[in-house]
């Protein structure tokens, strides 16, 4: 299917062409560009949630039953679920998807797509906002981004979404200083999960008393709420639901959406800079092949790594310039 | 750098036997696939995962007698669904007497439980090689 077409059918919901769609900017393949530019005026309609928390926490089975919740109130859901990629191998098993156990109904508009991270720093596929870009464009309204709490990707699913959900369970740690602080200063919501497990309520009580402190110098606008769930048994769900359509309703008053998407952009145009500006640092090298004379003149004690690195960026400074 | 070859593995059915499907996804994703491993689908399901997942290929686990019912089936959905580019691969306990009609109805390979490791690596490679 050659570009045109691709871009048609996918704006029009056909499924085969978003998936396609997504694959091309996965693959980097030479239209991916174009196929971006093209889809990013069809985008700013959808909402977006990111789920995040340790291994094992249950995050795709809440997701599972809060897009039920989602189908019923009448959205369409656009899901991208991104799983850690073998450090040795590069390969990935993609085992989220199993856990949309919820029979769908006619006349509900799920998509679901899997991602392996890759060797990003990070966790969080280069390519994931790009694709719930594409899932935006081609009309899904609410778009869940799941993905492992661990590395930086929790940072980079919080400067990609709407609403931050955290999913902890009881065995996260009687200590939620134990816990990592990025995990629990980017929610928006936290779920207990598995809270039919002993050990729920103190968890629930070590976060608010924790939320309770940092507010002392921090002052909250929205004082993260925390609901105990259980998603095998459905136990919670409901609430969890509302509270997230709340703290929507919350964003969506006074342009706090607007303010918060505008910063995530400015940040995410700099790693975007960054990233290309780094590619012809890396064309540099490639063609000039001074990395392995400069190597040895390092090795010889004939000059050290700062002097060599700031002598080659300011080549490549001026050849930026010039 | 383009994204490592999707396979999508499901066990056909309701059979819940798992270790062979378990032992190959541990061994394709050791081998630098993404392998989505779905559980137990009907191949509405199943062709449904590979169109959004727009897999590369599709791994059915069948041990319970309906390779020549439902493991068609999916070859044909996935044909209506103008997917023909992603090929079938069979496995599980299929009597040797059902592989022609079986890769005569599409299905790429078909491989019994002695099958090596190694020869469904090559073979999934091949495949989307082509």
């Amino acid at each position: 299917m050659e570009l045109d077409e691709l871009l048609q059918k996918a704006l029009r919901g056909d499924t085969l062409a978003i998936a396609r769609s997504i694959s091309t900017v996965e693959r980097r393949r030479p239209e991916a560009r174009e196929l971006l530019k093209r889809i990013y005026p069809h985008t700013g309609r959808a909402y977006y949630i990111g789920v995040t928390g340790p291994p094992g926490a249950g995050k795709s089975t809440l997701v599972d039953r809060l897009t039920r919740k989602f189908c019923e109130d009448g959205f369409s859901v656009g899901i991208v679920a991104v799983d850690p990629s073998s450090p040795y191998s590069g390969g990935a098993i993609l085992g989220d998807r199993i856990r949309m156990s919820t029979k769908k109904k006619p006349g509900w508009d799920v998509f679901f797509r899997s991602m392996s991270a890759g060797n990003v720093v990070g966790g969080l596929a280069a390519t994931t906002k790009e694709a719930t870009r594409i899932l935006d464009a081609c009309g899904k309204q609410i778009i869940i981004v799941e993905t492992v709490g661990v590395g930086q990707s929790e940072l980079d699913v919080a400067g990609a979404t709407d609403t931050v959900l955290v999913v902890l369970v009881p065995e996260s740690g009687d200590s939620v200083q134990m816990m990592k602080a990025g995990l629990m200063e980017i929610a928006d919501v936290f779920a207990v999960n598995k809270s039919d497990r002993s050990g729920a309520e103190a968890i629930g009580e070590a976060i608010t008393n924790m939320l309770g402190r940092r507010s002392t110098f921090h002052k909250y606008e929205w004082l993260p709420p925390v609901y105990m769930t259980a998603a095998m048994r459905n136990w919670g769900i409901d609430e969890l639901h509302q509270g997230i359509l709340k703290h929507r309703a919350f964003l969506m008053e006074d342009s706090r959406l607007a303010k918060r998407r505008k910063s995530q952009l400015k940040a995410e145009l700099h790693r975007l800079v960054e990233k290309e500006v780094s590619q012809i640092v890396g064309s540099y090298l490639e063609e000039r092949k001074e990395m392995d004379r400069m190597v040895d003149e390092v090795w010889e004690h004939k000059t050290d790594p700062e002097s060599v690195a700031w002598d080659i960026s300011e080549k490549i400074g001026r050849r930026i310039k010039g | 750098m383009g994204r490592p070859i999707k396979v999508v593995i499901a066990k056909l059915g309701l059979d819940i036997h798992w270790r062979g499907v378990y032992l190959v996804s541990q061994f394709l994703r050791d081998s630098g696939m993404d392998v989505v491993y779905v559980g137990n689908k009907f191949p509405e399901q199943i062709v449904e995962a590979a169109m959004q997942e727009d897999a590369d290929i599709v791994g059915l686990s069948t041990l319970g007698g309906n390779h020549l019912t439902l493991g068609l089936k999916t070859v044909k959905l996935l044909r209506d669904a103008k997917m023909d580019d992603v090929k079938v691969f069979m496995g599980g306990v299929i009597p040797p007497k059902h592989v022609p009609e079986l890769l005569d109805g599409g299905v790429h390979k078909v491989y019994g439980p002695d099958t090596p490791m190694q020869t469904i690596i090559e073979s999934v490679k091949d495949a989307v090689a082509v």
